[in-house]
């Protein structure tokens, strides 16, 4: 099976004054084509700084990232903006939507990245958000709608541009039962109806074990991986 | 298109303080186009100047009067077309409140010098046929309801009695910068009179206007001239309209600078004031800003977000502000009366307006866009938007 990431020997350390603490030590990773992978672990234990430079957002301190045959840690900072752009479709905890714009303008946003006619980038939004069951809520603004509808939203604009990998920050942290299966089963059917990429970190268990594979974080160490039942 | 939308969008995302922040760049605006306008005003003798024209005065002062015999050696002067004269009378009609600058001119001359006051040729022949006749500017005519015809009485403070004139036309300024607040009469109709009264002021003048072929020899010469008066006793000065009047306002600079400098304090106050506005807007918006990036925007597209907002606010401010200027300058021209012969807002200062108004745009937007563009992406993930 292809490897659509490859993580060889990442080191991670922050600077907190005079401390310099470690997050990420020696870290191997290979996350293939298609994968859906939960990352667990408790607060603290690194692994929103793990996805953050699987995404391309920071850097390490040393080693490789390759993600689709590119190595991004030789990439300057305008060329990594230009490859998340293409490359990466970002789920956040808090939705993050542009509270002023509807849920259409905020699935279209990344588009005006690609150079697609508005014509394209209009039916490019439509079909994202078609595929999150938002299509009647396109002139909506993210105040008019719940959490849920929310999130979906926000999985629309990750998926608009087909993104290589899509990565998750806690999708369900700020949603209630409800909610929070419709989004696991909406990531869970992007995996394997469009065999997109999902990383996504979570401390919930329930979300992790809509994941294909569950790898543990803890004290910057990634555990073996664990496949689940799905 | 949809980045336009947005920075529209955010430039009035905080309603009241969006709205407060654009009535005080309004307010900015409007009086510092207001202030420059009077400042125009005051240097309107200046910009209504001829270079064509020299005026020739005692070297004393303006004050102390020069022999009407000098005209026709100023006459013979080479590149002097033309010479008139006159004094400046001083007059006062009905209360001293109501300033209207009088002068007593050799009639003929002085309206050939000046083209630019612009009478019918019935009114012009009226006037040079009534050595009693006077001519008025429109402004101050419509200002006391003058009539062709109307007798009008100035009382003399420097040539005292009571001066009756008819009034034989009002005369329109040819371009917008012409003074239409004056009354002019017959030199002769006074020399006439001082020649029975006052016998020793008569036959002097207070200054002569020169017209000349060509402006690039008025220093050559007005030096001329003065030679010619060297050793007398009534020496002259001799210079360009221009600078005659630009000592008149060299009088007064002291406020004159005051105003500007006023006007400048306005428009680093208003910079304040957008500059804070906008800081916050961005500060609230950093998460945003930082999802953006996580998205593949960089610097240029933040940067239009955070200079057009800040634009949006300054330039409606200021376009507001240029629009109330008018009306704010009619009610002032009409509570001055003729104080202030000319009070136009002119184009160059709408467009000084506008040009601040990008300036403190671009200012106010320089910190929070840098802010903006260096906000760290990890911030996306963790803070609430």
């Amino acid at each position: 099976m292809n490897n659509i990431v490859e993580l060889i020997e990442i080191t991670k350390s922050y600077r907190r004054g005079s401390e310099i603490i470690s997050v990420l030590r020696d870290i191997n990773l290979s996350i293939p084509q298609g994968e859906f992978l939960a990352i667990m672990g408790p607060s603290g234990s690194g692994k929103s700084t793990l996805l953050n430079l699987i995404a391309g957002i920071d850097r390490p301190d040393s080693g490789r990232i390759i993600v689709s045959g590119i190595d991004i840690t030789t990439l300057s900072e305008d060329e990594l903006a230009r490859w998340r752009a293409f490359h990466v479709g970002f789920i956040f905890q808090f939705y993050n939507l542009i509270p002023v714009l509807t849920a259409f303008e905020n699935v279209e946003l990344p588009l005006l990245l690609t150079g697609l006619s508005k014509g394209e980038r209009r039916e490019h939004a439509i079909t994202a958000l078609k595929i999150v069951g938002l299509e009647h809520r396109l002139n909506h603004y993210p105040s008019q709608l719940s959490g849920g509808e929310q999130q979906r939203v926000a999985i629309a604009r990750a998926i608009v541009t087909d993104p290589s990998i899509i990565v998750a920050d806690e999708p369900t942290g700020d949603l209630d039962k409800y909610s929070a299966e419709q989004v696991l089963d909406l990531l869970a059917g992007l995996n394997s109806q469009f065999n997109k990429t999902i990383i996504m970190v979570t401390h919930d268990p329930r979300a992790a074990a809509k994941a294909k594979t569950i790898r543990h974080l803890d004290k910057g160490i990634l555990n073996a991986t664990r496949e689940t039942s799905f | 298109m949809l980045l336009v939308k947005l920075l529209f969008r955010n430039a009035f995302r905080q309603r009241l303080r969006s709205i407060l922040t654009i009535a005080a760049t309004t307010i900015a605006i409007l009086a510092f186009g207001f202030l420059r306008t009077i400042v125009d005003a005051w240097y309107s003798g200046v910009e209504a100047s001829s270079p064509k024209r020299l005026v020739t005065r005692n070297a004393i002062s303006l004050t102390t009067p020069l022999p009407i015999s000098y005209k026709d050696k100023i006459k013979k002067v080479r590149g002097v077309s033309l010479v008139s004269y006159g004094n400046w009378f001083g007059g006062i009609y009905i209360s001293e409140k109501n300033f209207i600058p009088n002068f007593a001119v050799e009639p003929a001359s002085y309206l050939e010098l000046y083209p630019e006051y612009v009478l019918s040729a019935e009114e012009k022949k009226a006037f040079l046929q009534d050595r009693k006749g006077c001519i008025a500017g429109r402004k101050v005519a419509e200002e006391f309801k003058w009539r062709i015809g109307d007798t009008i009485v100035l009382k003399g403070t420097i040539f005292p009695g009571e001066w009756e004139f008819t009034l034989r036309g009002i005369y329109r300024g040819l371009r917008p910068t012409t003074d239409e607040t004056q009354l002019f009469f017959h030199f002769d109709y006074l020399n006439e009179r001082l020649k029975k009264i006052y016998p020793q002021r008569a036959d002097h003048v207070g200054f002569f206007l020169i017209g000349i072929d060509d402006p690039r020899r008025a220093a050559e010469i007005s030096l001329e001239i003065d030679s010619l008066f060297k050793n007398s006793l009534a020496e002259t000065l001799t210079e360009t309209e221009k600078a005659f009047q630009l000592g008149f306002v060299a009088m007064t600079e002291a406020i004159l600078i005051t105003i500007k400098l006023i006007s400048y304090v306005i428009i680093i106050i208003i910079l304040a004031i957008v500059a804070n506005t906008m800081s916050m807007n961005v500060r609230e918006r950093l998460s945003e800003y930082a999802v953006m990036k996580t998205m593949g925007f960089s610097w240029p597209h933040i940067s239009v977000l955070v200079f057009g907002e800040s634009l949006v606010i300054t330039t409606t401010g200021a376009v507001s502000g240029m629009i109330l200027t008018f009306p704010a300058a009619k009610i002032f021209v009409d509570a001055m009366g003729t104080l202030l012969p000319v009070f136009n807002i002119t184009e160059k200062t709408l467009i000084l307006d506008f040009i601040i108004s990008i300036a403190v745009g671009i200012s106010a937007g320089l910190l929070p866009a840098w802010k903006a563009i260096n906000v760290p992406v990890q911030r996306a993930l963790t803070k609430i938007g």
